[in-house]
């Protein structure tokens, strides 16, 4: 297919708005080209995954454009950097490293995006509509806006997702289309018990599952309970694209464009239908450990995605008035620590002994203690990448069971709630 | 030899010794980016470096930062010398695409049915040329 593009489109690359907007549409054109594209589509916001440092490349691209003009055309919201910017004495870098990935988060800055550094943009107040075209990067994010909130967005990476906010455009393609929305294959968990199914544990455990069985197919799941909640579904989406690239999912009687599951599907009969078993469970539950049960837990660390307010009142609730005897990190959006301090929440979690960290993570930047060793999580996004990025051995449990092991200094769990 | 065709995403030329994963990798969190060596300690070809190899891969898979660290591994000289994916893949072909926007050596990038490779054993030369062929090199 050959792409079109409008006379407005043209005369960017021409240069009408600089030279970094010009960059930016050369880019994306390329990638619209690649995935086949017929036209362009007008978005109206973005959310930028490119804050992050990986190396210098990343400064570079992002300086690039920011002195060459470069101005966010659409409502732009930042994912994390590699720094907290708001305690920077909590990240172990060195001062090139530290120089540059603050570089890259003041360069994405100074073309006009909102400095929130989160990854959970969607906790802040960015909320497109059902059925809005928007442009976003950073897998959750990607899952979550198109599945929790029904807005049309591809699975964009760093650099494209820059290009699309500069020039308020994305390949017209993919799930920004309706055709391309619809499920091809349903998820039966109508047999998983329901108590299960109430706990926020079960989430993260389904979304790896599904990540591994569905992949880029796009899945229905039937007989979630319709009170599933968004921390819930933010959880799975996280755990999902972690595992697979999953950038879309329904949950019939949960998610907008799922209201029955003909709605799901398109009125189309599905690929096919997988029930859920306590054997696929358990297997993706097993795979979110690589520490054995029982033994020590030198750190604590939850917030992949972004805690949320309800997340850290849930936190609240369970250390008042205890005291964690191991490094605890909950990682969280600089918004969302302003709301804790007001509420006084921030306090009590510090008193028993939580981090809080903003603007990044601790997967993605170097906060645990160097000397390693096991890190306890309730999220399936930071059990799946802690090993490669931490050297720590992971350890998937509750935020319960992340709590009790946090001030025991060992490892509990409550296997009962596997019971199936 | 044996000759495969495969569909241009990254024009581009390239040559190296073939490693075929059969397992999905994720750039980010799965390759380092400045070694470029499987880090993922959960995959079948942990610890294996991907630097100039025509690397042949079912899927890329995982976080959309994986382009950047595509863009890390050819500012490094750590990249692929090209690669050969199952399915097409944006993210790491973006990685690229930018690279060479901003005066970094490119790599090709091939959508191909990577079964078909099977009949080139692993750590054969592979030439890839700019149409997309990959042909055994000749020694």
């Amino acid at each position: 297919m050959t792409l079109e593009l409008t006379d407005y489109e043209r005369s960017l690359i021409g240069g009408s708005q600089g030279d970094a907007t010009a960059m930016a549409m050369r880019i994306l054109v390329s990638a619209a080209e690649l995935v086949g594209a017929g036209e362009l589509v007008e978005i109206r916001s973005a959310h930028i995954d490119g804050c992050l440092h990986h190396g210098d490349g990343g400064v570079e691209f992002a300086e690039r454009l920011a002195d060459g003009g470069g101005r966010v055309a659409v409502d732009t919201t930042l994912n994390v950097g590699a720094l907290d910017l708001l305690h920077p004495d909590k990240v172990r870098a060195g001062a090139h490293k530290t120089a540059m990935a603050r570089r890259q988060m003041d360069a994405y800055v100074r073309m006009g995006a909102e400095p929130t550094f989160t990854c959970a943009p969607y906790q802040i107040g960015h909320l497109p509509d059902v059925g809005e075209q928007v442009a976003w990067g950073e897998s959750n994010a990607i899952a979550f806006v198109n599945s929790v909130l029904g807005a049309r967005t591809e699975r964009y990476g760093d650099f494209l997702d820059a290009c699309c906010a500069l020039t308020g455009r994305a390949p017209l393609h993919g799930l920004h289309l309706e055709e391309n929305r619809a499920a091809t294959v349903v998820v039966d968990a109508s047999h998983v018990p329901s108590e299960l199914k109430a706990r926020d544990v079960f989430y993260p455990v389904l979304g790896t599952w599904l990540g591994l069985e569905v992949g880029r197919d796009i899945a229905a799941i039937v007989g979630l309970p319709a009170a599933t909640t968004r921390d819930q579904l933010k959880a799975l989406g996280a755990a999902a694209a972690s595992t697979g690239a999953v950038a879309l999912f329904h949950v019939v009687g949960v998610t907008p464009e799922a209201a029955t599951l003909d709605a799901a599907t398109h009125g189309q009969v599905p690929g096919r239908t997988v029930a859920l078993t306590a054997e696929m469970l358990r297997g993706s539950l097993a795979r979110l450990s690589t520490a054995g049960q029982g033994g020590r837990v030198d750190a604590v660390a939850v917030g992949s995605p972004h805690f949320s307010i309800g997340e850290f009142e849930h936190l609240v609730r369970l250390v008042s008035g205890r005291r964690l005897a191991v490094p605890f990190y909950a990682c969280t959006a600089r918004g969302t620590l302003l709301a804790l301090e007001e509420q006084g929440d921030a306090e009590v979690l510090r008193e028993a002994g939580v981090e809080i960290i903003v603007d990044t993570c601790v997967v993605v930047t170097p906060i645990l203690p160097a000397s390693g060793g096991v890190l306890m999580t309730n999220s399936g996004k930071f059990a799946h990448y802690g090993p490669s990025n931490t050297g720590y051995e992971v350890l998937y449990g509750s935020l319960e069971d992340c709590v009790d092991s946090a001030v025991a200094g060992r490892a509990l769990s409550s296997p009962e709630v596997w019971a199936w | 030899m044996g000759l495969v065709a495969g569909r241009v995403l990254v024009a581009g030329e390239g040559g190296g010794p073939l490693l075929r994963l059969d397992e999905p990798i994720s750039f980010w969190g799965g390759v380092d980016p400045v070694s470029g060596t499987i880090a993922d300690p959960r995959h079948a070809n942990f610890g294996t470096s991907i630097a100039g190899t025509v690397l042949a891969v079912p899927s890329a898979v995982g976080s959309s930062s994986s382009s950047a660290i595509m863009l890390e591994l050819l500012r490094e000289g750590t990249a692929p010398a090209a690669i050969l994916l199952g399915h097409a893949d944006a993210i790491l072909s973006l990685g690229v695409i930018v690279g060479e926007e901003l005066g970094y050596a490119g790599i090709p990038i091939l959508e191909m049915p990577v079964g078909e490779l099977v009949s080139f054993p692993q750590g054969v030369q592979l030439h890839v040329s700019p149409e997309g062929i990959v042909t055994q090199a000749s020694s």
